[in-house]
C-alpha cells in the first residue's frame, strides 16, 4: 500500500511539472500526432495496392500499428525518461541520494519521471485499434479483450525489463544513452505484423528481442487467433525478462561504488 | 596563414573530432534502420508479385541505397546550433574571424571521409548480394551522382541552419525540425519509393524539397531518370539549396542582433 501512495506522489510531481510547461505539452502532443500520421502513410499506400500482406489484411495490420503506437507511448512516457534520468545520476554520483531513501531503489528510479504528453500516443494507438475493429466489423469477446490486455501488460513489462538491463550497463560503461537510442530504433521493427519477417530476422525478433510477442501477439489475441501455447510462451517470456532485469539490477547495485556526488 | 590554409586547418580539426566520436557515430549508423524495416515490409509485399517496377530485389536495392544516401548526407547542425545558442557557447564561435556557418560546413565536410569509410562495407554487401544489374549502367549517371549527393547535403544543412537560427528567437525551435523530419519521412522516399504514391499526389511530391534530399540521388543510381527529368530535378535541388542558405543567413543575422549570450 505504501508503494501505491509513493507512485501517486511521484505521478503528482510529474503532473505539476507538465502543468508548468503547458506549451511544451501541447507542442509535444501535436508532434506525436504528426508522427503517427506520417507512419500511417506508407501503410495506406501499400494496402491501396494489395488486400493482404503475409496473410494480414488492412484492418488486422492496423491493430498491430495501434498497439505499437500505444506501447511506444508507454515506452517514451513512462520508461525511457526515468531511466535516462538514472544514467545521468550515475554519472554525477547523485544516485546515492536515491539509494539512501527507505524504499526499493529500483521502484524509486523507475518512477522519477513521466512525460505526460505521451498519453497522446497511448490514446491514439487505442483509437487506431478501435477504428480497425470497427472496419473489420467483428467485435472481440470479453475474454479476448482480457487476454489482449494481459499480453499488452506483458509487453510493457518486457520493454521495461530491457531498459533496466540497459541501465545496468550504465554502472559499468558510463555512456549508455546511445544504447538506449539503439534499442528504441530496434523497437521500430515491432510496428509491422511479425509474419512479414523471415529467416534470421524472424528468429531474432522472436527469441532474442521478442518484438513479435509485444505487438503481434496482442493483436492475434484480439482477433481470437492466438494459440494457448503461444499465449503461455509470451507470458513466460515476460516473466523471465522481468526476473533477469531484477537480478541484473540487484547485482549492479551491489557492486556500485558511487562517484561521490 | 592564407585563407586556404585556415580552411584546411578547420577541416583537419573536424576530421580529428569525428574520429574521437567514432563510437557515437557507429551507434548513429546502427540506428539508421528505418529504411531496413520498410525494406522488409515492402519485400514481403513484393513476394506476391511486383509493385509497379519494384520486385523484391528492386525494393532491396532501393532501400539499401537509401541507407547509403542517408548516412552520407546526415548532419547534426540543427541540434548543435540550438544547443550552442541555449548554452551560450555560440559566443565563442562569434569571436572567431569566420562565419559560424562556414565553420559548421567545414566540420561537416571533414566528417565525410569517415562517413564514406563506414558506408563502404554496406556498399560491398549490396553489390555482393544484389549484383550490379539493378543499378544504372550509364556512366553519366554515376558522374552526376556525387553532385546530387552534395545538393542533398546542402539542402539539409540549409534547413538545419535555418531552424537552428530560429532558436535565437524561440526556445523550442527544435520541435519545428521534428515536424520537418516527419514530413521528410513521408515525402522524401525514405519510407516508400515516391513513384508508388497515387498519381494525383505526384506533382506535390516533385514540388516539395524532400525528394531532392533523398529520393533524387537514389533514382539517379537506379537509372530511373532520363536526361530532361535529371536536369529539372537538379534545378529544383540547387534552387532549394540556395533558398535555404539565404534564409538561414538572413534569419541568423537578424537573430544575432537581439542575441544576448549566457556567458559561454
Amino acid at each position: 500500500m505504501g508503494y501505491l501512495r509513493l507512485l501517486i506522489q511521484q505521478l503528482r510531481m510529474s503532473i505539476l511539472l507538465a502543468l508548468q510547461y503547458r506549451l511544451d505539452f501541447v507542442v509535444g502532443a501535436l508532434l506525436s500526432l504528426i508522427w503517427i500520421a506520417a507512419a500511417l502513410v506508407p501503410l495506406v499506400v501499400l494496402f491501396s495496392q494489395r488486400s493482404a500482406v503475409a496473410g494480414w489484411r488492412w484492418h488486422e495490420a492496423l491493430i498491430v500499428v495501434g498497439f505499437f503506437t500505444a506501447l511506444k507511448g508507454v515506452l517514451d512516457g513512462a520508461i525511457r525518461p526515468a531511466l535516462q534520468d538514472v544514467v545521468e545520476r550515475i554519472r554525477l554520483g547523485t544516485l546515492d541520494y536515491v539509494l539512501i531513501k527507505p524504499a526499493d531503489a529500483q521502484f524509486l528510479v523507475s518512477t522519477t519521471r513521466f512525460e505526460l504528453f505521451r498519453v497522446v500516443d497511448v490514446v491514439a494507438g487505442i483509437a487506431l485499434v478501435v477504428i480497425a475493429l470497427a472496419y473489420g466489423g467483428h467485435w472481440p469477446s470479453a475474454a479476448a479483450i482480457a487476454l489482449c490486455l494481459l499480453l499488452l501488460f506483458a509487453a510493457a513489462l518486457i520493454l521495461y525489463a530491457i531498459w533496466i538491463m540497459v541501465l545496468c550497463l550504465a554502472f559499468i560503461a558510463v555512456k549508455v544513452d546511445n544504447l538506449s537510442f539503439l534499442f528504441a530504433s530496434i523497437y521500430d521493427a515491432a510496428r509491422w505484423p511479425a509474419g512479414i519477417y523471415r529467416g534470421v530476422v524472424s528468429f531474432v525478433f522472436t527469441f532474442v528481442i521478442p518484438l513479435a510477442v509485444m505487438t503481434t501477439y496482442p493483436a492475434l489475441a484480439l482477433l481470437e487467433r492466438l494459440s494457448a501455447q503461444r499465449t503461455l510462451s509470451a507470458l513466460a517470456t515476460a516473466l523471465v525478462f522481468a526476473l533477469l532485469a531484477r537480478v541484473a539490477w540487484l547485482a549492479s547495485i551491489r557492486r556500485y561504488t558511487s562517484a561521490g556526488g | 596563414m592564407s585563407r586556404k590554409e585556415k580552411l584546411f586547418a578547420m577541416v583537419r580539426i573536424g576530421f580529428a573530432e569525428s574520429l574521437a566520436y567514432r563510437g557515437e557515430f557507429l551507434i548513429w549508423f546502427l540506428t539508421t534502420n528505418m529504411p531496413l524495416v520498410m525494406m522488409l515490409l515492402w519485400m514481403a509485399v513484393a513476394k506476391d508479385g511486383p509493385v509497379g517496377r519494384f520486385g523484391t530485389r528492386e525494393f532491396a536495392a532501393y532501400f539499401l541505397t537509401t541507407v547509403v544516401v542517408r548516412l552520407l548526407t546526415g548532419a547534426w547542425v540543427a541540434w548543435q546550433l540550438t544547443m550552442e545558442i541555449r548554452t551560450g557557447t555560440l559566443a565563442r564561435r562569434l569571436l572567431r574571424p569566420v562565419h559560424p556557418f562556414v565553420a559548421y560546413a567545414c566540420e561537416q565536410a571533414s566528417a565525410l571521409p569517415l562517413r564514406a569509410l563506414t558506408v563502404a562495407p554496406l556498399v560491398v554487401i549490396i553489390l555482393l548480394t544484389l549484383g550490379t544489374d539493378l543499378f544504372s549502367s550509364e556512366l553519366s549517371h554515376w558522374v552526376v551522382f556525387p553532385l546530387a549527393l552534395a545538393g542533398a547535403l546542402c539542402i539539409r544543412l540549409g534547413v538545419m541552419m535555418t531552424i537552428g537560427s530560429l532558436a535565437l528567437f524561440w526556445d523550442s525551435a527544435l520541435s519545428l525540425y521534428d515536424a520537418w523530419l516527419a514530413l521528410f519521412f513521408v515525402f522524401s522516399g525514405y519510407t516508400i519509393p515516391l513513384e508508388l504514391f497515387p498519381a494525383w499526389i505526384q506533382p506535390l511530391v516533385n514540388w516539395l524539397p524532400f525528394r531532392y534530399m533523398m529520393s533524387f540521388p537514389v533514382e539517379i543510381v537506379m537509372g530511373h531518370l532520363d536526361g530532361r527529368q535529371l536536369l529539372v530535378a537538379f534545378v529544383y535541388q540547387w534552387g532549394y539549396a540556395l533558398l535555404f542558405s539565404v534564409l538561414a543567413l538572413t534569419i541568423f543575422r537578424r537573430g544575432l542582433k537581439r542575441y544576448a549570450a549566457f556567458g559561454g
